[in-house]
């Protein structure tokens, strides 16, 4: 809750910050206070509170945790804003603003303990995205992935929205725990039907959200359009808060429904599964490729959706957070490195990356690190997310999506593999000079290549936690 | 504690190495290399009044999974961690012969490379094992690919994926063991990856019999068996000289090791049922190896197969589960991991002269270069399995223990001394001696330095080949601590 208000606050101050003009306290700023919120949410580790507003939000463990990582993905990512900073961009300070509101959204979207809170959290984040995702005015495709996104996203709410008032209509609560009763011992068996059609569109609107197939086509559209800097807050933030949602959606409000709900995630899983890494593979655009990358991890998520069966806790929700968080960092980076490197050379195929090895180790050190986490190659984080995450999978008897998901993941090396090959193994462009890191971003950067390393050596002090 | 140390100094030496360049880099990579074989060496020694007790370490390292960082060391472990640890300074020296780009980089990849090797010869944990696996496949990964020849990206790719995609099939055979375990004693978690755990599990015939498949295709890919050779005579042949030794000389010995130690014992059912399709294959592997050996026309290739041909062999020696078996491929793999190296120095040295590999070019060098002659002369003859050899006592035993086996498979698996004598001394005839290359008169011989090199791999051969037991000793508890499991 301390953070909610923390960052409510803060986005309101940083609006009068840009009165002052003064871009140079902005990005400072923006990451000591991001720092603050981390700490007031960690502070709430393990501290029982009393849900908020008539049960409207809780504050357990489950919201900390993924409050936690979409905080710390923020503030690994403000450092690669730096180039909005000096291209003297005049609406900075709104852009933060726009940041720190949509992180309020996201963590309602985490604690929420009631449909209405859901909706307000998810329009929140939307909104804010939807106006980030143009924020590159004079630049037509992002014009047109704002567009892109807005019309689905208005769309995929309104979805979402009718859903809730089905869901509502069927058995009269907003509450996640009274639904669970009321969809445990329904009252009136003829509302079944429409009990669940809404559940269905609950589905099918945070399916958009998480850019799970058959609803990701606006992802790699949207992602390709839109600057860097907030695809890559998109394909973290709003996907860990997203995924967040969902399981609670499905573990406290509807475990009653499994018979119903199950078998259209699993399709939902295999479908995600095969689009996205089969669309990566396609790819010969860096940012696209991560697109569909994206989608791919969506897929490995929803095992997890599944191998909850409906369960908050345990091993299941654990592996969530797990796989979360690495594919968080591991994204990050990715981004921020392609981020430094295209406003550079202006290419963001894999060509663009050709050569880096040479003219900048680091980066092409850290995006090594990333790629290989991404792949779940061992020593790296993203190797125990899928491996907690199957294991999970393969304890409740999930043998045939285990063995799809593995499948899939070998089709990931190949496409993860591209930049690594363009970074070390082409030559770079004639005329390369390196690319400009400035001194808070190289360290951000190794930080982000020693946490993915660091869960991929000892995860047990992330692993098992929920 | 010493398995620790051994285990991370290469590690730490490789972090080190990211920051130092030039001589300096080549002094720590080289001084870490020989601290590592030190310290083996006298684990070697120690070993026999302490036993295998004193080298084990088991700290929990994710508790709620029930995953242990278990590390310890018996002789088979302990042979090959002596193997690794004298062949990764010699390899260092050959690599300070060639003007690698950003040889730091180099260097420190070739000892992080020797860490996952290290690892994978002593984890006694399922997870563990698999982890330092993959470790050990993306310096390599790199080695070959960014110091490589021409068609270094394609040939990569391959090798990548076709290894990865084998260990992700052993991952999932581990995972499906693990959850058959109970807890450990004394653990919270439900499962245990403890390879005793997996000694103790006792599958049906029918689970072992696909679990054999799962985890066999990592090591199966590895070694390489045919037909899973493909990826490999094309990244030996591209990979630059010391990652192509490091494969043959020490990466291929993981497959191995890893089918006695993690397959055998572990689906025993499973590998009494497929031990006779195995079996074949591996034979087939050594008659299809030789003979493309015969036809090839590049020095390095050739040795790709001949490799191919003499893994087979090797192979063949563990499924025929019989305990003369067993030590021979113990004792092979010493040897075959010097041969090869010994041959790849030569391949190496050669083409540093000359700036070519392919046979029809070279011709007449001996008169010029009667030291490398006879290190030539020493590794092919040692490969060829010559009485007085290492691989003579490697192939011997095998070969014994595939007759064991049966009869006619062991006959037609003998003939790989035949084919061997066949294409390698060919290959000797047709680049030292024949009708003099327009290199004949302008080539060097080896320079001392280069020389230092041999002659602790012509030490060794001499030292297996008179003096097996030495070895043998090291494994007999080790082995037959093998063969009682599989036969329960």
């Amino acid at each position: 809750m301390t953070s909610i208000i923390l960052l409510s606050v803060f986005g309101i101050l940083n609006l009068f910050l840009g009165f002052l003009r003064s871009n140079k306290v902005l990005l400072p700023g923006a990451m000591l206070l991001l720092l603050a919120v981390f700490g007031a949410n960690y502070a709430d580790w393990n501290v029982v509170h009393e849900p908020y507003f008539n049960h409207m939000l809780v504050v357990d463990n489950y919201t900390v945790a993924f409050t936690g990582i979409v905080l710390l993905t923020t503030i690994l990512l403000l450092p690669f804003s730096r180039s909005y900073v000096t291209s003297g961009e005049p609406n900075l300070a709104e852009y933060y603003a726009l940041l720190l509101f949509s992180l309020v959204g996201a963590i309602m979207m985490i604690g929420y303990d009631h449909l209405l809170m859901l909706f307000v959290g998810i329009e929140i984040l939307s909104i804010s995205m939807y106006v980030l995702a143009g924020s590159s005015k004079r630049d037509s495709r992002s014009n047109e992935a704002a567009l892109k996104y807005f019309l689905m996203g208005a769309f995929a709410t309104g979805i979402l929205l009718f859903g809730i008032a089905l869901l509502y209509g069927a058995t009269g609560t907003f509450a996640l725990s009274q639904l669970a009763t009321a969809v445990a011992a329904p009252a009136n068996a003829s509302l079944q039907p429409m009990l669940y059609i809404g559940i269905l569109m609950m589905i099918i609107g945070i399916g958009f959200k998480v850019s799970a197939a058959p609803f990701h086509f606006w992802t790699p559209d949207v992602y390709e359009g839109t600057p860097t800097f907030f695809t890559a807050f998109m394909s973290t933030v709003v996907k860990t808060a997203g995924f967040a949602a969902f399981l609670k959606l499905l573990a406290v409000a509807l475990p009653a429904a499994q018979g119903f709900w199950m078998p259209t995630i699993q399709a939902m899983c295999a479908l995600t599964l095969l689009l996205g890494n089969v669309g990566a593979a396609a790819q010969t655009n860096t940012k696209r490729m991560l697109a569909y990358s994206s989608v791919s991890h969506a897929g490995y998520l929803l095992i997890g959706l599944v191998a909850s069966k409906g369960v908050l806790q345990g091993e299941a929700a654990s592996a969530i957070f797990f796989y979360s968080l690495a594919y968080s960092i591991a994204t990050v980076a990715a981004f921020g490195v392609l981020k430094l490197v295209t406003d550079h050379r202006k290419d963001d195929s894999y060509a663009g990356l050709n050569g880096l090895g040479k003219t900048n180790p680091l980066l092409a050190f850290v995006m090594t690190v990333a790629m290989l986490s991404l792949a779940g190659i061992p020593l790296t984080g993203g190797f125990f997310g899928k491996f907690f995450l199957l294991a999970a999978a393969v304890g409740q008897g999930y043998i045939g999506l285990v063995v799809f998901a593995v499948i899939m993941s070998m089709v990931g090396l190949y496409y993860y593999l591209r930049p690594l090959i363009a970074m070390y193994l082409k030559p770079a462009p004639e005329g390369a000079t390196p690319v400009p890191v400035d001194g808070i971003q190289t360290v951000t950067l190794v930080v982000l290549a020693l946490l993915t390393i660091l869960l991929g050596i000892v995860p047990g002090f992330m692993s098992g936690i929920l | 504690m010493l398995t620790a140390v051994l285990l991370f100094l290469p590690l730490a030496a490789a972090l080190l190495l990211l920051f130092v360049k030039g001589a300096a880099a080549r002094a720590l990579a080289f001084g870490a290399s020989l601290v590592e074989f030190a310290l083996a060496a006298y684990a070697a020694f120690d070993f026999k009044t302490h036993g295998s007790e004193a080298y084990n370490l088991n700290y929990s390292w994710i508790p709620s999974a029930g995953i242990n960082f278990h590390i310890g060391l018996d002789g088979l472990s302990l042979l090959l961690v002596l193997l690794t640890t004298f062949l990764v300074p010699l390899i260092l020296l050959s690599a300070f012969k060639r003007d690698y780009d950003s040889p730091s980089t180099f260097y420190a990849l070739v000892l992080f490379m020797q860490t996952g090797l290290l690892g994978v010869f002593t984890s006694l944990d399922a997870f563990l094992f698999y982890f330092f696996w993959e470790v050990a496949l993306i310096p390599i990964y790199f080695l070959a690919g960014a110091w490589g020849g021409e068609r270094r990206v394609a040939i990569t790719l391959k090798f990548f994926l076709y290894t990865v995609v084998g260990s992700l099939l052993m991952l999932a055979g581990f995972v499906y063991l693990y959850l058959q375990t109970g807890p450990a004693a004394g653990s919270l978690a439900q499962h245990s990856s403890e390879l005793s755990a997996f000694y103790n599990l006792h599958l049906s015939a029918s689970e072992q019999s696909w679990l054999f498949w799962l985890i066999f295709a990592a090591f199966a890919v590895k070694m390489p068996i045919f037909p899973f050779h493909t990826w490999q005579p094309d990244t030996y042949t591209d990979a630059p000289a010391p990652a192509t030794m490091l494969l043959s000389g020490i990466m291929l010995k993981m497959g191995i090791y890893g089918t006695m130690r993690w397959l055998l014992p572990v689906v025993p059912l499973g590998v009494s049922q497929w031990q006779k399709p195995v079996i074949i294959l591996s034979v087939i592997g050594i008659i299809y190896g030789a003979i493309i050996a015969i036809r090839q026309r590049d020095v390095k290739r050739l040795i790709a197969y001949s490799s191919l041909s003499h893994v087979g062999l090797m192979a063949a020696g563990v499924f025929s589960l019989t305990q003369i078996g067993l030590q021979g491929a113990v004792v092979q793999m010493l040897a075959h991991g010097v041969n090869v190296v010994g041959m790849f120095l030569v391949a190496d040295a050669i083409e540093r002269r000359t700036g070519t590999r392919f046979i029809p070019d070279l011709g007449g060098l001996t008169r010029r270069t009667p030291l490398l002659s006879v290190c030539f002369l020493i590794m092919l003859l040692s490969t060829v399995a010559l009485p007085l050899t290492g691989g003579f006592v490697g192939e011997f035993l095998l070969l014994e223990g595939v007759f064991q086996y049966n009869a006619w498979v062991g006959a037609v698996a003998g003939l790989t001394i035949i084919f061997s004598a066949v294409y390698l001394l060919r290959m000797f005839q047709r680049v030292m001696l024949g009708p003099d290359s327009s290199f004949s008169e302008t080539i060097t011989d080896l320079t001392g330095g280069e020389l230092l090199i041999f002659v602790p791999l012509i030490a060794l051969v001499f030292w297996i080949g008179l003096f097996p037991n030495t070895f043998l000793h090291l494994s007999e508890p080790a082995v037959t601590n093998i063969l009682a499991l599989v036969g329960r």
